[in-house]
């Protein structure tokens, strides 16, 4: 009769159906996407074929997007959308679970730059989802800027859809932050390092230019991206004078890191801690009856987010009743993950810096269309304090996207202390169209 | 099968999102800000950043980036925020 529900069909959320379907409980696999796999394991939809075998136990609701969260007596509400993605024509279900596993995974966090609005600047995913799901290079010749391992596979990809990669540019300087760590929690991630060190040779045989401390400061064009501005940074991130260099390319995807999707763990009241959700050794959140697995609690790649997740299933399905063995190997993967988490956290940090790349006119919430200057404006001059009323002045992050794309930035620019928490409370998850709203028989 | 872009028909693969084909074309933006006017197209390519939004089959507000195509799909660029007509 119960069963447990799963959002997100990544590497966590199929980990996580997996292992409480082998416990023996029923699972339903909610995901947005057509295919499973989520962003790791993406599969071209072209394809006719779906790549993944789960359990029979298990029912994957694709194309359903989980649109709201709420909380029920004995636990918690979902509320889906089946069908096409933003309809109009999908239909709804709301369907109720005392063991629910949040596996809703992440996001490329771009950090603004003047012209970054233009078409031809993408995020990294953006290249990567339509490499790998699409078959589509975003450029003809295209360069790479941001921080972070995620840049190398990328690169990888746009090469093997036929697109010239112009140059990898790295803003930080991880081999020196690598180094000063001997035995550090890097080496508990070789697994990984043997992936990356197998781009890192592609790159070379293709002579792809790989530079450290460099980054793409402006973007040229008029109703599209023509050429960059790359520069030099200091170690904290302000350009090196007179490093300015103008290059030619139709495309630029920049990624600096992930910032989680937090939205479904926010409506559930799932604390967090440095923006990403908490959970215990069992994966369980501050919330009874809601786990959370995968990126959603940290940046560490897909191996940590499956063994996160086949935590997080056996967990849901003991609180059902079941009796799973211990998962002791995915324990003891997720606790070394974790190390090299944080290793690779420590060896790519965002710098503060890049707030003086950008100029007054510089937009900042891409979907308002609010500029630096007017957020600096209403940050300084009206003494605009506390998130809300900032967003209430000058609109920032009340557009479409509600702040994904620039909660951050907004709050580290105009001294939010806590962007997650002003930024990701979004009672409506995903957009849903009024006339569906008036379907909805529960709420 | 067979869709419309702007009303020239083209054709498009089974599995294919609106914005896959918009790109395969050597479209870079469909849609212009409901502020200044300005052209975007995919940013995120993951439906989180609502850059990509199109008009299909007369409704507004679609991500290209999250929708499949499917046969007879009339896709058109939108035009800062479209009212539902
Ligand atoms: C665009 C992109 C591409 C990436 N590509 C790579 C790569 O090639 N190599 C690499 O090493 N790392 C890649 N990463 C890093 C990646 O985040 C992780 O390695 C891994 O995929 C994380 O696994 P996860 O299970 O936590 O989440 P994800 O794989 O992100 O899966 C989360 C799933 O949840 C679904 N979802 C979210 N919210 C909802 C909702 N409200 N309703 C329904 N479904 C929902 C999403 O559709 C998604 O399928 C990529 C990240 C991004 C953002
Ligand atoms: S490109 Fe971001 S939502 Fe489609």
């Amino acid at each position: 009769m119960s069963r447990v529900v799963v959002v997100g069909a990544g590497p966590a959320g199929m980990a996580a159906a997996r292992a409480a379907a082998q416990a023996g409980t029923d699972v339903l696999l909610i995901d947005s996407g057509a295919r499973l796999g989520g962003q790791y394991h993406r599969q071209d939809t072209r394809a006719g074929t779906e790549r993944f075998t789960l359990p029979a136990r298990v029912e994957h609701l694709a194309e359903s997007v989980v649109w709201a969260l709420e909380p029920v007596a004995g636990g918690h509400r979902v509320h889906v959308r089946t069908g096409p993605a933003d309809g109009p024509g999908r239909s709804g279900r709301s369907i109720d679970t005392p063991a629910l596993v949040l596996a809703t995974g992440a996001f490329d966090r771009a950090l603004p730059f003047p012209g970054w609005d233009l078409p031809g600047v993408f995020t990294a995913g953006a290249a990567q989802a339509l490499a790998k799901g699409q078959g589509v290079r975003v450029g003809e010749r295209v360069l790479l800027a941001g921080t972070g391992p995620f840049l190398l596979p990328v690169a990888r990809s746009l090469l093997d859809v036929g697109a010239e990669v112009a140059g990898v540019l790295e803003a930080g300087d991880p081999v020196t932050g690598w180094l000063a760590r001997p035995g550090g929690g890097l080496s508990a991630g070789i697994g990984k390092l043997g992936e990356l060190a197998g781009y890192a040779s592609v790159l070379a045989r293709q002579r792809v230019p790989y530079r450290r401390r460099t980054t793409v400061i402006e973007a040229h064009g008029t109703d599209r991206v023509e050429s960059v501005t790359t520069a030099r940074l200091r170690p904290d991130w302000t350009v090196v004078p007179g490093s300015a260099r103008r290059v030619e390319v139709d495309a630029v995807c920049v990624g600096f890191g992930f910032t989680p999707q937090l939205e479904l763990a926010v409506a559930a009241r799932c604390a967090l801690a440095d923006g990403f959700v908490t959970v215990d050794a069992a994966q369980a959140t501050s919330v009874p009856g809601v786990f959370a697995a995968g990126e959603l609690t940290g940046i560490g790649g897909a191996e940590l987010s499956a063994a996160e997740g086949e935590i997080a299933g056996a967990s849901a399905a003991r609180l059902l009743g079941a009796h799973p063995a211990p998962p002791v190997r995915a324990l003891r993967k997720a606790r070394r993950g974790r190390r090299f988490a944080a290793a690779l956290d420590a060896a790519y940090p965002v710098r503060d810096g890049w707030r003086t790349w950008l100029r007054e006119d510089t937009l900042v919430c891409r979907c308002e269309e609010v500029t630096y200057g007017e957020l600096r404006g209403a940050a300084r001059e009206r003494e605009v304090c506390g998130g809300r009323a900032l967003k209430l002045v000058t609109r920032a992050g009340l557009g479409p996207c509600q702040g994904r794309v620039c909660g951050r930035a907004v709050a580290e620019l105009t001294g939010i202390p806590d962007a997650a928490a002003t930024f990701a409370r979004r009672p409506i998850a995903a957009p849903i169209r009024l006339g569906e709203l008036a379907e909805e028989p529960t709420l | 099968m067979k869709v419309r872009i702007d009303g020239e028909e083209t054709t498009a693969l089974e599995g294919q999102t609106v914005a896959g084909v918009l790109l395969g074309r050597g479209l870079t933006s469909w849609r212009t800000t409901r502020g200044s006017g300005r052209p975007r197209g995919v940013f995120c390519g993951i439906g989180v950043c609502f850059d990509c939004l199109v008009v299909v089959n007369g409704v507004a507000d679609v991500r290209a980036c999250q929708r499949l195509v499917r046969d007879g799909d009339d896709i058109r660029v939108q035009h800062g925020a479209e009212l539902p007509s």
